[in-house]
């Protein structure tokens, strides 16, 4: 593996680590929200 | 992309891939009108369903539209290289594994359904789950590559979102969930062979037996006509079933009445350059803005005389 190819991996990696994290926030905070609205009577 | 592509181009070993690619995978273009169809079912629907609630169902409709469509381009990763239209997609242009996309794509079609039947109701899901399989199993992988007929049939795919925004509020279909339905369905024909009759050629070199590939396009042109005229019958079912009001009838009206003056264009062109087939092109940007706003039509009219 190149440099340059090393350096393509781990930029994609983390730009999908951010990517990942920002969905799993977004979706916790969508479950927490399904849930009072359906403990509301939905 | 295109420096994606040459970073592929130029790596000895399979990149990760970007999560531009995933997204691209979904085609968030088709994914618009899929998620405004099912928006206008869920407006359209009576009772009341949470914003919460709402906003997950059309989340939901969303990611299982995303879904299919990453499964759709799994299994045609072979025959989108062959097309220009369709060669620069993350498959084809090798920026991602197919067993990524395979994964992804069911990943996303799961919890979709999934997410529908917690946060709604499971009627709703069913339909999800339906809508899911049947363009995978039915249209992608049975009907498209063996028959002319492939977006008829396989067009119902495209045509389930009403009933699944109408079912997540309601938790049952109704009449006008069912003559949207039908409107979508026979809507479908016109608008891909519309498409299809100026990008022939990349249909015939990729193996697709699309209508104007195996029938001609003389044949194409008179089943646009057909097909249109039964959608116009579709298109005014629900004002003349009293399922609608006279927003609707009125936008019905006049967009259908442009919708078959452009298709009768289409008819009676003689045009084999597909440069130069306007018409044709003209009628499949007409047809997108049309469904917008017919549907567009059922909602504000919903609103009008319920209130």
């Amino acid at each position: 593996m190149t440099p340059d190819e090393q350096r393509i991996i781990q930029a994609r990696q983390r730009a999908r680590s951010r990517v990942t994290g920002v969905i799993l926030f977004a979706l916790a905070v969508l479950f927490f929200a399904v849930a009072l609205a359906k403990m509301m009577g939905g | 992309m295109s420096i994606l592509t040459s970073e592929k181009a130029a790596s000895s070993v399979p990149l990760p891939a970007d999560w531009r690619d995933l997204v691209a995978l979904t085609k968030p273009r088709v994914m618009t009108l899929v998620v405004f169809t099912g928006l206008c079912g869920l407006l359209a629907a009576p009772g009341h369903l949470s914003p919460v609630l709402a906003f997950t169902a059309i989340l939901c409709i969303a990611l299982g539209a995303g879904g299919a469509a990453a499964l759709n381009q799994w299994y045609e990763a072979d025959r989108d290289a062959k097309m220009k239209r369709t060669a620069n997609r993350p498959l084809p242009a090798g920026r991602m594994t197919r067993q990524g996309a395979l994964h992804f794509g069911v990943g996303i079609s799961v919890f979709s359904v999934l997410l529908m039947g917690v946060a709604t109701n499971w009627f709703a899901a069913a339909i999800l789950a339906i809508s899911i399989l049947f363009y995978v199993f039915i249209y992608t992988i049975w009907l498209k590559p063996r028959t002319a007929q492939n977006i008829v049939i396989g067009g119902a795919a495209g045509a389930f979102p009403p009933l699944i925004g109408w079912a997540a509020v309601t938790g049952n279909v109704a009449a006008l969930p069912i003559a949207l339905f039908m409107l979508i369905f026979f809507w479908t024909p016109p608008h891909f062979w519309a498409l299809a009759l100026f990008v022939r050629m990349d249909y015939a070199n990729a193996g697709i037996p699309m209508l104007p590939v195996v029938a001609g396009e003389a044949v194409t042109r008179r089943q646009i006509l057909f097909y249109t005229s039964i959608m116009a019958v579709a298109a005014l079912a629900p004002v003349l079933l009293r399922l609608t009001g006279l927003i609707y009838g009125v936008t019905a009206l006049v967009a259908t009445g442009i919708f078959a003056v452009m298709a009768v264009q289409v008819a009676l062109s003689r045009e084999v350059d597909p440069a130069r087939m306007k018409p044709e092109r003209r009628l499949f940007k007409y047809s997108v803005l049309y469904l917008f706003l017919l549907f567009g039509a059922v909602v504000v009219d919903h609103w009008v005389f319920a209130s």
